[in-house]
């Protein structure tokens, strides 16, 4: 489903956020990225999102080169990628049920459609009571899963979550990693960028590491012969 | 259709809401883009009033024929009778040199100096018109022919200096179009800098439309709506300023017109008039808008 085909990113003034990375994920995998912060896992999203491009090398997202997609594709490419933000990301001067409905009015849903929709993906994330709301009365877990729902609702194949229980307690963080593995269940492509150790660990999903740009560890492929070989 | 239509009007409800939730800062875009239109607006209205007045003058197309000075009344009568039996002419009307005289001592003022002559230094006139469906080639043949008349001294075409208003008329009528072309470029800057403005305030709003997929046309269509109703509020306040400078003015030009035994009217904008600045408005604000979206949009990239 995304592929990095030995893939460098290099910012402006010389720092190199990624170096040579090679990553295969299949359609329906859930992926924890984790290492150290300034260890590359938000660019390695951002790089899915084309809110960033490859210095060298390309990503394929659905067998597809994400190289050609120019302005103009770029808007219909985003359309099938929910983006979950550590800082949310919210319109605060519209309702909850507006931020969700979002992704869903650019397309030109019919508004009752759009209605049962943001509903059904309020309800996922336990906040239906809450739609009439703005985002500032919300607490900080509550804006995270208002962006989660944002994310979901337009039923995107890929999700890419950054940090998406950074500012949460454990028993959220543990219902909001939950919820992920619900839309696995139902076919969805997660990449979820966190540096809760434990929770992942404990729920026991495919994890890469990376360290400075390089991918050092990933437990698909125990041996590590990704990072070597390319070095 | 039904629910782009729907779409539409509620991306249009939404920008008017934006509007009205500043409203001092909209009202004095609105009155700035109001005064602009309404320069022109109120100078067409002006020459269009000109030019209705001077219309009514061009119909008198009487030729003053001053007579030789040996010419006496009796040959000014027969010469009189002869031009007023011809087709070209409907009517003749004798000025005699005393009469003359004695109306211009009456009315200059000069009447003491005027008795230090001895003799009269007026000769007499005829003042001849034309029929009414002359044209002006048989016009200007006429006064050639009066001319050519041995009794004939000089002949004035009395309308000569309305033409040459109406040409002066016609010279302000143009600069009044480049006037309006160069106020509509600064309007067209000013709307351009208040979406700018807007943009640049709503800029964590279109990141996270693009991110969430929106197309630039999305993103860029309420900003249009805000152009377009900025550019309809600015040629209706246009519109409002225009006849209000009318209605205060029609009194005195009312007196003024009494004053010389006329009865025209000053007449405000007509309903195309009022269409077009409307119109303007409206396509400047959309004009300006696009523009501001199309150069400033494209630099937002989500970070």
């Amino acid at each position: 489903m995304i592929r990095f085909d030995n893939v460098s990113k290099r910012y402006p003034g010389g720092h190199e956020a990624l170096s040579n990375l090679m990553l295969d994920i299949d359609a329906g995998e859930l992926v924890f990225v984790t290492g150290h912060s300034g260890a590359g896992k938000s660019t390695l999203l951002r790089l899915i999102g084309l809110i960033e491009r490859p210095t060298r090398g390309q990503v394929l997202v659905d067998k597809r080169s994400t190289r050609g997609i120019g302005r103009r594709g770029l808007a219909a490419y985003r359309r099938d990628i929910g983006m979950v933000f550590q800082d949310h990301k919210l319109l605060f001067d519209r309702t909850v049920f507006d931020n969700v409905a979002l992704p869903l009015v650019i397309t030109g849903l019919r508004p009752r459609d759009i209605g049962k929709r943001v509903r059904a993906a309020l309800d996922q994330v336990d906040l239906l009571s809450k739609e009439k709301q703005r985002p500032e009365t919300l607490s900080s877990g509550e804006q995270q899963r208002v962006g989660i729902a944002r994310a979901i609702v337009a039923r995107p194949k890929i999700v890419i979550a950054d940090e998406p229980t950074g500012n949460l307690d454990p028993e959220l963080s543990r219902g909001i990693m939950t919820l992920f593995e619900r839309f696995r269940d139902i076919g969805v492509t997660l990449l979820i960028a966190s540096h809760d150790l434990s929770l992942i660990t404990e729920m026991g999903h495919r994890r890469i590491t990376l360290d400075r740009g390089r991918l050092t560890a990933d437990s698909a492929n125990p041996s590590g012969q990704q990072a070597f070989e390319i070095d | 259709m039904q629910a782009w239509i729907g779409r539409h009007a509620q991306t249009a409800l939404a920008s008017l809401g934006k509007l009205a939730e500043s409203p001092l800062a909209t009202v004095l875009t609105v009155l700035v883009i109001g005064v602009t239109l309404a320069l022109p607006g109120a100078l067409q209205v002006l020459v269009k009033n000109a030019l209705t007045v001077s219309g009514g003058w061009q119909g008198a197309t009487d030729f003053s024929m001053y007579l030789q000075p040996d010419i006496d009344r009796a040959a000014a009568d027969q010469l009189g009778n002869l031009l007023a039996s011809r087709a070209d002419i409907a009517d003749v009307t004798l000025v005699d040199a005393d009469e003359a005289l004695e109306a211009f001592a009456e009315n200059s003022g000069f009447g003491a100096a005027l008795d230090a002559l001895d003799n009269n230094p007026l000769p007499h006139a005829l003042v001849v018109r034309p029929i009414a469906s002359l044209s002006p080639e048989a016009s200007a043949l006429l006064k050639q022919e009066l001319e050519n008349l041995p009794e004939a001294d000089i002949v004035q075409l009395d309308t000569e200096w309305v033409s040459r208003f109406q040409a002066m008329l016609q010279l302000v009528r143009r600069s009044i179009l480049l006037a309006a072309g160069m106020l509509g470029l600064a309007l067209l800057v000013v709307i351009g800098n208040t979406i700018r403005l807007d943009i640049q305030n709503r800029r964590d709003e279109i990141e996270i439309m693009q991110l969430v997929g929106a197309s630039d046309g999305f993103i860029r269509r309420p900003f249009l709506y805000t152009g377009f109703w900025y550019g309809l509020a600015g040629g209706l306040a246009a519109v409002v300023l225009v006849a209000v400078a009318t209605a205060l003015l029609a009194g005195p030009v009312s007196a003024l017109a009494g004053l010389y035994g006329g009865s025209w009217r000053l007449s405000g904008l007509d309903l195309r008039e009022t269409g077009v600045l409307v119109a303007v408005g409206v396509g400047l604000g959309l004009a300006g808008s696009w523009l501001a979206t199309a150069r400033h949009m494209r630099r937002i990239e989500p970070k």
